[in-house]
């Protein structure tokens, strides 16, 4: 039990005021009794004085007492009361208000408990609803990411202004490695990615059919990305107020399908120069030859010559342009690696799907592939299938695999009955059909287009029969797709935040922090003076944008800093001059890095170290750092300027960050970078919200003035 | 021992190629006989037990394939060699050929001097091989 100052005050006023009206009541009595009374009433108090006293002495306790009886019951009662509800509402809402005190007290208490469990209760429903709804939008973004690195072709989307919402795998690949100076990421300008006029352009284009009110307003262009040719169609998409909202861009590599073309253009132009010579000479002779048959015996045998020597020649031409372009007359473009083995199951379920007749598959290697269009082979083999099921009354079937000088062979086998191979050249040359399908190539296109053959085959002492497809081997494809694997490692391809962000202008220095993008980086060196020689070995960087660390997208390139490593930093690092003979050197890979980070604000822990190392190979390199750089060794200084250390580890472990791979360029890089994203709302708390006011408190920290 | 010619079917549409191959096998020391469809080739190979077949493969009635499967089908003509000529020249083409049971698969336009010597070495093979 407390006895507050105010219990004590009240107390006093309580004393004094019964004091006061014992004194009053004594004056009055002097005043209005009679002298001689007067006299007897100060000898009788004179005798009762001891009694008096204690008389005095239990009323002032008697009062104290009351008064702590009162005070326990309503003000003190009503204060815990305040305070277990202020406990209640701000961190432990399962407890309940104690209930103590006068019966009123204790009634409200318990309304208040009442209060508490219904809005207890109403939160937990209002969780359990926003959790499946999360969840919800958690599984359909799985799905979506799922499709966009399941499509062959390269997706990419932007807003409006050209900035990238979002961007496949595939695009990725299209456009550069992701995991070196690749400038394709979310929050980056497209214009930066492809030919900056024919984007222009396309978008021109695309505006110009909006006005005009064309019904799909779509575009494209041709462009090169390093090595690759690709093709670029453009189509805009709408906000539901029928606003322009974003692009599409799909991104194909034609590289292969106009090396093609080029080949067929070429074996037609050696064919055409390559044989007329010969041709002209062998026809001059012999048309000698037949109009003169008298001539001379030797003029003759001369002719006879020339015919035989330029036939030869033709011969050779013939043989050797169609052996130089023997690529030229191979399928079409349209062709993709396939397992047989998965090539064989989807026929098994079509067959039993579409005609109902059943197919077994034998063991089949998984390292045999073929390069086919799979969904017109498929048809293929169903077709021919269904023709033998329905003209010979076959219902099972079996399909095997193997390889064969250079082929795949697929066969057909049935028990029994055997077809012609005239019933095979006519089923050859009509329009596939099965089912309801009805496919207007035929069996011969789809093999023609394929370089592939089919004919019957029998082994009679065991009645098998089939057919036998031979189809051109496929790569193996190696490239696992990016698959999401968990919600935790979702590859952060896109985001659609971006949408309702609103580009921001004016001064870089007013605008948030939470809005900005961010190139968190960090190098290793050679040792820790650049001045006396030092050098970089290792940069690795990632970006924020819109507030998220893009693990995704992320730089990290060794150096070869053409001397010895220091023991000391060897240690930190683990990094062996020698291991880096390969790598380029910094003159190559700052260009790169200084792609990487373009448009966005440094981070880095201990900025003025790494600066350093950066800025004295500028010139070096032919670029210039001058974007604004924040320091979150400073800035953990600005926020927690009561602590001493603010090295990252420390830092780290303060705001609850889990540090893995520390020491390697990336791993410190991607530390640093949660490191700042925690350091945004503590700076935020502390009226620190724009890039010029965290500037300007970094400046006025002590630390500051620290130098390399 | 009376030494008896070896024999070679020609079966090719096109008379122009036939008349010159008859024409050097002929000097090349061969009994020499022509078809000019599949049919043809099957009543010969059947009546006249060439041991040489040189065979186009378009032809008229029956293919060359499937003259050379219906070949391959019957265990007493396993010792007769097949010779495929076509203009016919791509992989998947002779992978076929070859895999129906052919011993030789030449692409048109070949040298004639280098075909006679393939067929003198075929049928220098022992029988049966």
């Amino acid at each position: 039990m407390r006895f507050t100052r105010e219990f004590w005050i009240w107390l006093a006023l309580f004393w004094l005021g019964t004091l006061a009206i014992i004194a009053a009541s004594f004056l009055l009595i002097a005043i209005v009794v009679e002298s001689s009374d007067r006299a007897a009433l100060a000898r009788m108090l004179d005798e009762n004085a001891v009694v008096l006293a204690y008389g005095a002495a239990i009323l002032l306790v008697g009062c104290g007492a009351f008064l702590h009886w009162v005070f326990l019951r309503y003000p003190l009662a009503v204060r815990q009361l305040a305070d277990s509800t202020r406990v209640l509402l701000a961190a432990n809402p399962d407890r309940q208000v104690a209930s103590s005190g006068a019966p009123e007290v204790v009634e409200l208490a318990a309304v208040i408990n009442q209060l508490s469990g219904r809005i207890r209760q109403s939160e937990r429903e209002f969780e359990t609803r926003s959790r499946d709804a999360r969840a919800h939008v958690e599984e359909e973004r799985d799905r979506f990411a799922a499709l966009m690195s399941e499509l062959s072709q390269g997706v990419l989307v932007s807003n409006p202004d050209g900035r990238v919402l979002l961007y496949n795998p595939r695009a990725a690949t299209l456009l550069g490695d992701t995991r070196s100076a690749s400038p394709l990421g979310l929050g980056r300008s497209v214009f930066a990615l492809l030919d900056r006029d024919q984007v222009a352009h396309a978008l021109d284009k695309i505006h110009q059919q909006f006005a005009r009110d064309v019904e799909r307003p779509q575009t494209g262009f041709v462009t090169s990305a390093g090595d690759t040719l690709l093709r670029v169609q453009v189509a805009p998409f709408l906000s539901g107020a029928g606003d322009l909202a974003g692009l599409v861009f799909t991104l194909d590599d034609i590289g292969a399908l106009v090396g093609r073309e080029d080949q067929r253009l070429k074996l037609l132009q050696a064919l055409a120069t390559g044989v007329r010579a010969p041709v002209a000479n062998a026809r001059a002779a012999a048309e000698s030859l037949a109009a003169f048959p008298d001539m001379e015996p030797d003029e003759r045998a001369r002719f006879v010559g020339i015919v035989a020597a330029e036939a030869r020649v033709l011969t050779e031409r013939l043989n050797a342009a169609l052996a130089d372009y023997a690529d030229a007359l191979k399928g079409s473009l349209t062709l993709e690696d396939m397992r047989v083995a998965d090539l064989l199951s989807v026929t098994q379920r079509r067959l039993a799907g579409v005609t109902g007749v059943g197919a077994d598959v034998d063991e089949i290697d998984r390292d045999l592939w073929v390069r086919v269009d799979s969904f017109a082979i498929v048809q293929a083999i169903v077709s021919l299938a269904t023709r033998v099921a329905g003209d010979y009354g076959i219902r099972n079937f079996r399909l095997r695999a193997s390889e064969s000088r250079g082929f795949a062979t697929i066969d057909l086998l049935w028990l029994g009955t055997v077809v012609g191979a005239d019933a095979l050249m006519l089923w050859e040359n009509e329009p596939m059909r099965f089912g309801k399908e009805e496919s207007p190539l035929t069996l011969k296109d789809v093999l023609d287009r394929h370089g592939g053959e089919v004919w019957t085959q029998s082994d009679r002492p065991r009645h098998t029969e089939w057919f036998r497809f031979l189809l051109p081997l496929g790569e193996p494809v190696t490239t696992a797709l990016t698959r999401p694997a968990s919600i935790a490692h979702r590859p952060e391809y896109y985001d659609f935040d971006l949408f309702e962000r609103i580009e921001t202008r004016g001064e870089l220095a007013d605008r948030r922090l939470a809005e900005l993008s961010y190139t968190v980086f960090d190098t290793e060196t050679t040792g820790l003076e650049p001045s006396a020689g030092d050098e970089i070995v290792s940069i690795g960087a990632v970006r924020i944008v819109n507030g998220r660390l893009l693990k995704q997208e992320v730089f990290e390139q060794m150096v070869n800093p053409r001397r010895a490593i220091g023991s000391e930093a060897r240690r930190v690092h683990g990094i062996d001059a020698l291991a880096l003979e390969a790598e380029p050197g910094i003159e190559v890979v700052l260009p790169r890095f200084h792609r990487f980070c373009e448009d966005t604000v440094l981070v880095a822990h201990n900025a003025a170290f790494d600066m350093r190392f950066l800025e004295l190979k500028e010139p070096a390199a032919g670029v210039r750092f001058a974007q604004p750089v924040l320091d979150t060794l400073l800035l953990s200084a600005v926020v927690h300027a009561s602590m001493d250390n603010h090295d990252l580890d420390t830092i780290a472990a303060r705001l609850g960050v889990r540090v893995i791979g520390r020491h390697t360029a990336l791993g410190d890089a991607l530390v640093t970078g949660e490191v700042f994203l925690r350091l945004v709302p503590l700076l935020a708390e502390r009226g620190i919200e724009t890039l010029g006011q965290a500037l300007e408190a970094s400046r006025a920290t002590y630390l500051a003035r620290l130098q390399y | 021992m009376i030494e008896t010619k070896r024999k070679v079917l020609v079966a090719d549409d096109e008379p122009n190629i036939v008349t010159a191959l008859e024409f050097l096998l002929r000097r090349a020391g061969y009994d020499v006989r022509a078809a000019g469809n599949g049919d043809e080739t099957l009543a010969l190979v059947e009546n006249w037990q060439p041991d040489v077949v040189l065979m186009d493969i378009m032809m008229p009635v029956k293919s060359g394939y499937e003259v050379c499967q219906r070949m391959r089908s019957r265990a007493e003509w396993n010792h007769i060699k097949i010779v495929m000529v076509s203009a016919k020249g791509r992989e998947a083409e002779v992978n076929k050929g070859l895999s129906l049971g052919a011993d030789l698969y030449v692409t048109k336009p070949f040298s004639t001097q280098e075909l006679i010597e393939q067929i003198n070495g075929l049928v220098a093979e022992p029988r049966g091989a």
